[in-house]
């Protein structure tokens, strides 16, 4: 029987300023399909299902439902098109009920009647499997829980194709395939489903056809049973790309840093480091690759003093007394003046390093206040420092008293990482620092991460570019959802072997158990 | 001290804090912290009063005007002057984007100027408007049977039920309504989650502009006519520049009736009563009165402490009080 269309992107792109999030993509899904959209970070996946779901109107190209040319400007417009998305950011009011969350906004026939609409609720509830109870407040509910309302929410307003967002990054493997039975059950129903991964395993147990966007571009759809992971890796990360970085090998290279047994639970109760082990040594690069949200962030924070340490320890080797010192006892004044630097958190470039209404000497002030006799600062040193950051690394501004805000992003990294190496580290972590950087600026970084390595410093980078990690760090960490999933050499490794660790969520240490 | 006149008074002042209160209640519901309420109470006070006094000066007088008119007007205008500072607070804080707290101590400034303007023309060539209070404070008509009643038990219950004027069941009734929307219709449902998650609210397809502007403006004509209550009502008639005291005292309630309007007029009359307790305590000084006009403030942070230590949240203000919404911002 030959399958109906339910979505059909025809030639499909967006842009964002300079930035291309898609480009030219095409694609189709049928109903009583379910499709996967697999892709790296920042490959334009979520993007592009937003322009279906209406939060993002396409610059060009048409979107065909159900055979017919769509407009879709809001979300409004997507519910009638029957189209319903699980952002992976649950959009749902604490303090109100599951079914007062499910019914938000509806224009209900008749008197307001939660007990009406529970009723509904469990009739979607029992026909597709979900457990649900209508009138628990979603703050007590678990992440699997919350989710179940969403996808409720949808399947309420009547949905017929389901776009679901990265629904198993929270969810425990127990959970995922409770969701996956689910959603098996909505495909028989004859629903078309789009679900947005990044886990191999998951693309290739659960879907039927799988659709593959690389830096925003569509790569190509192939039928999951003529798929197996080193297919879909290499469409994912595609070849490599020779990059014209220097690299030097280490000089005498010693451990500066000995992380073991790391584990981190955040405010939610969710672990987001568990049992990392590594090492960073002196005059190396140690990349750490991952997809974004695998613990990269709380991994440079635990070492900052920023983030609560449950258990492990972060033994710092000091160059100058030759000294184990335990950073799991310090605080983060006394971890920066071991010469432990954090620089780059680009969730919040500017709210985490600089204060974007001062200016670039206030900002170097921020650094050095403490510095001064008496009750007054001292603005000269910081002034000679901006002045010489600007000089050095070619910041673009009208002076050193204009507001950091002002600055391009570009700019804006550079005034920051001079700040840091000003104050010579003897560990510098960055995270993302090119990140939104343009192809000389990002040169500029790496040039000024190699003199850091260089001068003996252990430089951690935490990247997302596959290609620029490869050719810039000496070893590569990859992290899984708050594992290390491997360690690999960055001269004799592969982009095949770093995506394939990446997408890994079996973990090393609980085969040897 | 007479218990049952205290009682009777601590109502009556009760009620402009619980119209105040209610008004501030529906406007955080929305994700407005709105401290431009003593402003409007102010304004909503000063206008109706004057509306009161043109009136009486152009009909010639209290005896020759329409019973109904005389009551009516100073209500409505009050509440649309009072609203018409809400509009301009939704204009500066959702249209311009201004940041709330700023934006409402702001118009509490100028409603206390507007007020004191507003009450200069009073004496203008005007009728006093205070000939009009007995209209407001008349009491119910079955309130003169029940006190004819030869049972004492009828008598006192007539006194502690009826003996009020037509804004003090206005504002339980305001009061009772605000809860019912907030807590068993769809409008409420909606409004609520535009004050606890406006982006959610917005991806849901509630336009959060409108209910923003909609129940900003409806709270602050409710609280507009605290003000003329407070007047009209509670100091029968006599003018006073410390409307805005009583603006103060309604955002505390707010807090104190952790955001429900139903327990707002409960709470109301303990404030009311604690407001003036010290009015019938024999042998006070003048000084110690003051002491005990300063107690709503303080249970109010006793109610705070509770309220931040135990984690609860249905007793929790609305999450994003205080916040602006921009669709944009991701």
């Amino acid at each position: 029987m030959q399958k109906q269309t339910a979505i059909e992107l025809k030639g499909v792109t967006k842009t964002f300023g300079t930035t291309v999030a898609n480009k030219n993509v095409s694609l189709t899904v049928n109903k009583g399909e379910i499709l996967s959209v697999l892709g790296e970070n920042g490959s334009g996946k979520t993007t592009l299902m937003n322009m279906i779901a209406g939060i993002y109107f396409p610059d060009e190209g048409q979107i065909f439902i159900n055979g017919e040319e769509a407009v879709i400007r809001s979300p409004k417009d997507a519910f009638a098109y029957k189209i319903g998305m699980i952002h992976q950011h649950f959009k749902l009011v604490d303090v109100l009920s599951a079914a007062e969350n499910i019914i938000l906004g509806l224009r209900g026939e008749g008197r307001y009647n939660l007990n009406k609409a529970a009723q509904k609720i469990k009739q979607i509830s029992e026909q597709y499997g979900f457990e649900i109870n209508p009138k628990k407040k979603i703050y007590a509910m678990s992440v699997s829980e919350k989710q179940t309302v969403e996808i409720i929410k949808v399947l309420y307003r009547g949905a017929d194709i389901l776009i679901l967002d990265e629904p198993t990054a929270v969810l425990t493997p127990q959970e995922t395939q409770k969701l996956f039975d689910v959603l098996r059950r909505m495909r028989d129903d004859g629903k078309a489903i789009v679900i947005i991964t990044h886990k191999l395993h998951e693309v290739l147990s659960l879907s039927d056809k799988v659709a593959v966007l690389r830096k925003g571009e569509y790569i190509g759809t192939i039928e999951t049973r003529e798929a197996n992971e080193a297919i879909l890796t290499e469409m994912m990360v595609g070849k490599k790309i020779t990059l014209n970085i220097d690299r030097l090998d280490p000089v005498s290279p010693e451990d500066r840093l000995i992380v073991s047994d790391l584990e981190c639970v955040n405010r939610d109760g969710v672990k987001v480091l568990d049992h990392i082990d590594f090492t960073a040594r002196s005059g190396e690069i140690l990349g750490i690759a991952g997809i974004a949200g695998s613990g990269q962030r709380e991994l440079l924070e635990a070492i900052a003093g920023l983030q609560h340490i449950d258990a492990g320890q972060i033994i710092y080797h000091d160059p100058k007394t030759g000294k184990e010192e335990n950073l799991r006892d310090k605080t983060p004044l006394q971890i920066r003046d071991l010469g432990v630097r954090l620089s780059f958190v680009p969730e919040d470039r500017l709210g985490m390093g600089l204060v974007g209404n001062m200016d670039i000497v206030d900002n170097m002030m921020l650094r050095s206040y403490r510095k001064g006799k008496g009750v007054f600062l001292q603005r000269k040193p910081p002034k000679t420092l901006a002045e010489k950051i600007i000089d050095e690394l070619e910041v673009v501004t009208p002076g050193p008293s204009t507001p950091v805000r002002r600055l391009s992003g570009g700019n804006v990294q550079k005034v920051l990482v001079g700040r840091e190496i000003a104050a010579s580290p003897t560990v510098l972590m960055a995270a993302y620092p090119v990140r939104g950087l343009d192809i000389n600026s990002s040169y500029l970084i790496y040039h000024l991460l190699n003199q850091q390595k260089q001068k003996g410093v252990a430089v951690i980078f935490v990247g997302e570019d596959l290609d620029v990690l490869l050719a810039l760090c000496d070893r590569i960490l990859v992290i899984g959802s708050g594992h290390v999933t491997g360690l690999v050499d960055a001269r004799h490794t592969t982009k095949e072997e770093i995506g394939l660790l990446m997408t890994k969520t079996e973990v090393k240490h609980h085969e040897e158990a | 001290m007479n218990f049952l006149s205290f009682f009777i008074q601590a109502v009556r002042t009760g009620m402009s804090f619980l119209l105040g209160s209610t008004g501030e209640t529906l406007t955080e519901k929305s994700g407005h912290l709105n401290l431009g309420i003593p402003g409007i109470m102010c304004v909503g006070a000063a206008s109706g009063c004057l509306a009161e006094a043109m009136y009486l000066t152009s009909v010639g007088g209290e005896a020759q005007a329409n019973k109904l008119l005389i009551v009516l007007i100073p209500i409505l205008v009050s509440f649309l002057a009072a609203m018409l500072l809400g509009v301009l607070y939704c204009f500066l804080t959702v249209t311009l984007r201004a940041n709330q707290n700023v934006t409402g101590l702001a118009l509490t400034t100028l409603g206390v100027g507007i007020a004191n303007y507003l009450s200069k023309q009073f004496s203008n060539g005007l009728l006093p408007f205070a000939s009009a209070t007995k209209y407001f404070t008349a009491k119910l008509p079955f309130y003169e049977t029940m006190k004819a009643s030869p049972h004492a038990f009828v008598q006192v219950l007539g006194d502690i039920f009826f003996s009020y004027g037509v804004l003090v069941y206005l504002a339980i009734i305001i009061a009772l309504i605000v809860s019912f929307v907030l807590t068993r219709t769809r409008t409420g449902l909606n409004l609520r989650a535009v004050g606890e998650n406006p982006a959610t609210a917005d991806a849901a397809g509630i336009n959060v502009t409108r209910y923003r502007y909609l129940a900003t403006m409806a709270g602050s004509g409710i609280a507009g006519l605290g003000g003329l209550c407070y007047i009209m009502d509670n100091l029968n008639g006599n003018w006073e520049y410390t409307v805005d005291a009583v603006g103060w005292l309604a955002i505390a309630l707010v807090i104190f009736t952790i955001w429900r309007p139903n327990i707002a007029i409960l709470g109301s009359i303990v404030f009311g009563g604690l407001y003036i307790v010290g009015n019938y305590i024999i042998g006070i000084s003048f000084q110690n009165k003051e002491l005990i006009k300063m107690l709503p403030y303080v249970i109010t942070i006793i109610v705070l402490i509770f309220t931040s230590f135990t984690k609860k949240k249905e007793i929790q203000p609305p999450q994003s009080l205080g916040l602006s919404y921009f669709r944009e911002e991701r």
